[in-house]
């Protein structure tokens, strides 16, 4: 469904991302880790078509992202969304959350996600179904950003993030600005939304006990690099790359603190 | 940015309690409005009116504040004069943000050549101190009211460009405008929808402390002869027209001097008080 081939972007004559290949299959779920400044984001970003690469392409759905315009590009987005890492930016502070939630309805008025068959005519309550299924309560719709935790509007953007029932969705570190009892949270409802919704997601993060227990497949990055790239159930085999091996220690140091 | 917004810089003690500063600013506003509008209809003369035999009357029942070297009501002049020189100025800050604020969201969200083009005209006019070139456009396009207004119109509109320009720009790379996108909202939704509401509290508290200046800009033209024409009572032309009898009759320039400080205080009050409530930054 996504085909990453050998991408490659560069800021100020500075990779970020060097030869990049990966493969998304229908409900598959994606972890890829690296340390801060390894490219994670840059990669998502250029899967979303937020940014264009320099070499390689992107085909999504059968057709290369990057060449998309206009209504072509449109439609594409309509399949592929996104979590961002910090809730606090990634919602108007300015916005009531509810219309955040439906913006995306909006834009895309023929399209009819399964959860949404009964009340598609009508904004409010599509938001308030959609705030159902990320377990908020209807009592926050009518809130600004600033009135709500970090989890809840960590929610909220992942409610925006399902509501067109996307083929895709990635996250960009979805858990990393917030609490740690939060955290937990946030990743079970990711996970059985992925399942109930059969989602693929591209999990960006650098907590490898959660891409570990979100995903079934990990791509590790190093300054731009893919050094590494296997099953889960292999985090702990032999044959890892001496740099995945290292994260998995500091990870497991860090536990023990 | 090198925009210069007036600043009270040493706010009087008791101002400092930044609610009271709006009070006091909505109060004086309120005072203003009412008259500006009412006065017209309660004053006891005409303001046109030449009487030559009571010229430079002292105050009296008939005459609250006296007449001036033309035996006018300077009471009933102020009074009406207030509905020009005030009418003038919501006009011309009106038109201004209506120019300015559209043009300043475009730009800085599609930023590129576009951009860039823009930046140059605006330094390129502002080479000159605003002042100046209103002097200058006024000057050449001869002396008028509507030729005021066009030109203050003309230097001012950058201003506000600017200020929206630059937030936007800072606006539009956060993830909440990236999310907009994925979400599939056109560029004119974005800026419909996401950039609008960031520059509303900043431009007003940019309009309402721009209207001080602009009063002070319509007086000072009008005083050099450029603007309101006699006999029309605005206040600045009614300091020029006072001009000849400084020594004699001092009144004839203290009265709308008063008037056109009281007012400035008062916007400038109202916009130093919203621009702390609002926490909007000088840029
Ligand atoms: N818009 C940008 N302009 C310039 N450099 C950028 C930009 N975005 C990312 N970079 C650089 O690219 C590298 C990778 O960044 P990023 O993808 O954000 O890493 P990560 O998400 O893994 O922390 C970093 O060195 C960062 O400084
Ligand atoms: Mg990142």
């Amino acid at each position: 469904m996504l085909h990453v081939n050998s991408i490659s972007k560069t800021y100020h004559s500075k990779a970020a991302l060097s030869d990049i290949s990966l493969t998304v299959q229908p409900g598959e779920s994606i972890g890829v880790i690296g340390e801060s400044g390894s490219g994670k984001s840059t990669l998502g970003k250029i899967i979303l078509g937020l940014e264009k690469p320099e070499q390689g392409d992107v085909h999504f759905r059968g057709s290369n992202l990057h060449t998309l315009k206009g209504q072509a590009l449109k439609a594409s987005r309509r399949h592929l969304q996104i979590v961002f890492q910090d809730p606090a930016g990634s919602l108007n502070p300015k916005l009531l959350v509810w219309k955040s939630v439906v913006e995306p309805l909006e834009n895309f008025p023929d399209v009819i996600p399964s959860f949404l068959k009964e009340v598609r005519h009508d904004r409010k309550k599509m938001a308030e179904v959609l705030f159902q299924k990320v377990g908020l309560s209807s009592e926050l719709l009518e809130r600004y950003p600033h009135q709500l935790s970090g989890g809840q509007k960590q929610r909220i953007a992942v409610a925006r993030g399902i509501s067109l029932e996307p083929d895709l969705l990635v996250c960009d570190e979805p858990t990393s600005s917030l609490d740690v009892s939060v955290q937990a949270q946030v990743l079970n409802l990711l996970k059985k939304l992925q399942r109930d919704l059969n989602l693929s997601l591209l999990f960006i993060s650098h907590d490898i006990a959660a891409v570990q227990f979100m995903c079934e497949r990990i791509v590790v990055l190093k300054e731009g690099l893919a050094v590494d790239s296997f099953l889960t159930e292999d985090l702990f085999s032999e044959s890892r790359h001496p740099y995945t091996r290292l994260l998995v220690e500091m990870s497991m140091e860090q536990e023990y603190k | 940015m090198n925009i210069q917004m007036p600043r009270i810089n040493r706010i009087p003690f008791f101002f400092k309690n930044q609610n009271l500063l709006i009070q006091w600013g909505i109060i004086f506003f309120l005072i203003i409005t009412l008259i500006t509008l009412i006065g017209p209809f309660i004053v006891p003369n005409d303001p046109l009116t030449a009487n030559m035999s009571e010229r430079l009357a002292p105050p009296s029942s008939t005459y609250p504040l006296g007449t001036d070297h033309m035996g006018r009501c300077i009471f009933s002049r102020l009074i009406v004069g207030a509905q020009s020189t005030l009418g003038i100025t919501a006009l011309v800050v009106a038109t201004v943000a209506i120019i300015g604020i559209p043009i300043g969201l475009v730009i800085g969200y599609i930023g590129g050549r576009l951009d860039t083009v823009f930046m140059r005209v605006a330094d390129g006019i502002l080479a000159l101190p605003e002042f100046i070139l209103a002097i200058a456009i006024a000057g050449f396009l001869g002396p008028s009211l509507t030729n005021l207004m066009i030109s203050i119109v003309f230097v001012k509109w950058i201003a506000y460009t600017r200020v929206v320009r630059s937030i936007v720009i800072t606006e539009r790379n956060k993830d909440y405008v990236q999310a907009a996108k994925v979400g599939g909202s056109s560029s004119w939704k974005i800026i419909r929808r996401h950039m609008f509401p960031q520059i509303v509290s900043p431009v007003l508290v940019l309009a309402t402390l721009d209207i001080g200046k602009v009063i002070l800009t319509i007086s000072s033209l009008s005083y050099l002869g450029l603007g309101a024409q006699p006999p029309a009572p605005e206040w600045g032309a009614m300091l020029n027209d006072g001009r000849p009898y400084f020594q004699s009759a001092p009144e004839l320039m203290i009265y709308p001097g008063l008037a056109i400080f009281f007012v400035v205080l008062a916007f400038n009050l109202m916009g130093e008080g919203l621009r702390d409530k609002w926490d909007v930054k000088s840029r």
